[in-house]
This record gives C-alpha cells, structure tokens and sequence, in this order.
C-alpha cells in the first residue's frame, strides 16, 4: 500500500473506528473490562498501551523479517513475539523509570499488566498475516492503540456513571460492564467499512 | 487459592464448578468472546485451551523447584507458548476448518490470563498430579463455559446448535446474536443469570457475587 495522504486518514479511520480493536475485534477485552472503573486510570493505561504497541509493531517486524524468515523459523513466531513483547515492556518500564520519571509515575502500575494484553501480541501477529510493510505496521499499532484507548475511556466514563445507579445485584460489576459494551459495540457497527482502502 | 491438602478430585470439581473460569473468575475475556459464535468453535477453543493448560501445568509444577522465583513469569511464557505452538500445528493439520474460524485467536491462548494465572497461582506451589487436576477441571470448565455461550448464541443467531438445526423453516435468524455486539451482551446476560443462581443458593461461604 502506497502512503499518500488519504490512504494515510482512511487507515486511520478503518483503525480506530470500523474495525476498533475491542468493539469489532475482541482484543485487548480483560484491561478493557478491569482498568476501567476510572477515566484517569483508564485514559493511562489507553496511553501506556499505544506506546508499547507502537514500539512491538516495529521490533516483531524487524525479528520476523530479518531474523525467522532468513532462518526459516516462522514456526516459532508465537513464541518469538511473546518473549519480546515481555522484555519490551520491562526495557520501557526501565527506561521510563530513569527518563521520564512523570511519565512513570502516571503509567508505571500498568506497563506490567501490558505483557497480557492480548492486543498487542494480537497486533504483532496481525502485522505479519496481512503482509503490512514496516511503515503500515507501526501505523497499524499505533491506530489500533488509539482505537483501543477511545473504547478504554468511553466505558470508564459510563461505568463512573454507573456508581450511582440502581443496579440489580447479580449484574453489578462485570455483567452490566459487557452489556454496556455491547452497546456501544452496537454504535460502532454503525463504522463498518467505513475507511475501507 | 488456600493451601491447605485438597483432594484431586476436589481440586478437579473446583475448576468447573466454585472457580469457573469464566463465570466465576472472569478471566480469559477475549477467547471467550471470539470463540462462541458458534458452539463448535468454544468447543475447539475449549479442547485447545484445556491442552495447553493440562500441558503446561504439568511441566511448570515439575519444574517448580528449579525455575528461579525472579525469572519465573519469563520461564512460564515460554513453556506456554510451547505448548501453544504445539496446539496450533496439531488444528492446523487436523482441523483445518477449525484453524479457520478462530483464526487468530488460536496464538492467543498464550495470553489468555487463565493459563498464566493458574501457572503462578496452582501449578508452581502444587505437585504434579494436583497441578494436573486443576489444568483439567480448569479446562473443563472452560470448555463447558464456552459451549453454554456458543450454544446461545448460535441459536439465537443461525436457529441451530452444533451445526444442527433446531427450529423450523420459519425461524428469522436474529444475527446480531453472532456478531460482535452480541458477543458482549449475551455475555453479559449469561453472567449475571448464573450470578443470579448463585446469589439464590448461595449459602457457601466465601462465594461471593
């Protein structure tokens, strides 16, 4: 794919909205229903996520292109990609713990907990089957970050909300949230193959 | 997780039932919404789950004296993702149409909270055939987690169950049962239906809703 500016803002759109990472896609759904009982919370993780999406998108493809496929590893892509993911989130918690002191301070509880977020190595995997180049992979990671950081805060802005209402007992906390979700899942079908390029 | 002996059997039972993982612990959110457009496919999710978790439980708790305690997340990925590897070969070989239809979610299993969750919370503190049991009854219950979602919702969205129809000719398909909104409402619905049971009988301790 050429980048051009439209391709660049249809992707963009297709990314975050049509085909957003957890209301059409089902990834990255437990931080999503467990970091999002507040939007200050919620909008740090959505941040610490895009971050470290960007970063995996662009050192899975230089592994996978320069290191299993010269090698005719493919098979061991799973593996390869998990433990990168889990060293990277250890060097940016590192890293942002020396040089970003601020940052770390906002975000430092939830680099950890990104290790799991099947989102990321959702992305990473994804990346390689649709045969995206460097450029498009990294844009992929990052848009689909953003997608996944509009969801995050707009259910933690509903659930802050849901405090205070009269609730029944069986559907407080988890049932009510994933019913909630659906809805808005609803709303966003309403994107669907929009962007398409 | 009590430390306290339990009985194989009972640790067996405690998967499916008291510490379901889906009903009851809530983890493993995104294979369950992806998997149970149809109750074929929880059930292959479920099978390949249960492998992976039956596997790597065994040989974290083999190894659970040997793996030093600051590198264990690192060491109980790799041998996860393993088995994972292990699983997606065999559906790829076997079950193509399988491998189809969840696609991508099949290395995903290597995030599924629940396989590292009962790794460091079970099988690295338990001996083998206990960390065998809990792997098993934890699949179990997983398994028929997603069946019961599958089976809903697969009936709501296409009239039948296990690629078998159920209702007649005249039956309008309501399709948003088997698209991505419905993955969260009707798990949402289930949840707090069996939360609801639970509530009713609820006279175990420590249950909570």
């Amino acid at each position: 794919m050429e980048f051009t500016l439209t391709n660049f803002l249809l992707f963009m759109v297709n990314c975050v909205l049509a085909n957003n990472f957890i209301f059409s896609r089902y990834l990255g759904a437990c931080p999503f229903l467990g970091v999002s009982s507040k939007v200050e919370t919620a909008a740090g993780m959505g941040i610490a996520v895009t971050f470290v999406m960007g970063i995996a998108s662009l050192v899975t493809y230089i592994i996978y292109h320069y290191l299993l496929v010269p090698l005719q590893l493919n098979y061991l892509i799973t593996i390869s990609f998990i433990l990168v993911i889990a060293a990277l989130v250890q060097f940016v918690e590192m890293f942002m713990k020396k040089g970003m002191p601020a940052l770390y301070n906002a975000l430092g509880i939830y680099l950890p907990l990104i290790t799991t977020n099947c989102a990321v190595l959702g992305v990473t995997i994804l990346n390689i089957n649709d045969g995206h180049n460097l450029l498009w992979s990294v844009l992929n990671g990052v848009f689909g970050a953003l997608g996944f950081l509009l969801a995050i805060v707009l259910m933690a802005g509903a659930r802050e909300r849901l405090e205070s209402s009269n609730i029944p007992k069986a559907f407080k906390g988890f049932p009510i949230s994933l019913i909630i979700a659906g809805l808005m899942s609803v709303a966003f079908l309403g994107f669907a193959g929009l962007g398409n390029i | 997780m009590p430390e306290k002996k339990q009985s194989i059997r009972g640790v067996f039972i405690n998967g499916i039932f008291n510490e379901n993982p889906i009903f009851r612990l809530v983890l493993g959110v995104c294979p369950t919404l992806a998997a149970t457009t149809s109750a074929t496919n929880g059930l292959g999710m479920g099978l390949a789950a249960t492998f992976v978790l039956l596997g790597s439980n065994i040989v974290i708790s083999l190894l659970r004296n040997f793996i030093p305690d600051k590198v264990r997340i690192p060491a109980f990925i790799v041998v996860i993702s393993t088995f994972v590897t292990i699983v997606q070969m065999l559906i790829q070989a076997f079950v193509p149409a399988l491998y189809e239809a969840l696609g991508l979610f099949i290395p995903l299993i290597v995030v599924n909270c629940i396989i590292l969750a009962r790794a460091e919370a079970f099988a690295a503190r338990n001996p083998v055939f206990h960390a065998a049991a809990d792997g098993l009854g934890m699949g179990m219950g997983f398994t028929a987690g997603l069946i019961l979602i599958g089976s809903v919702r697969e009936l709501l969205g296409n009239g039948t169950i296990f690629g078998t129809a159920v209702f007649g000719a005249s039956f309008e398909p309501m399709l948003l049962a088997v698209m991505a909104p419905g993955g969260f409402i009707f798990f949402g619905l289930i949840l707090g239906i069996i939360n609801a049971i639970v509530n009713r009988i609820g006279s175990r301790k420590g249950v909570q809703a």
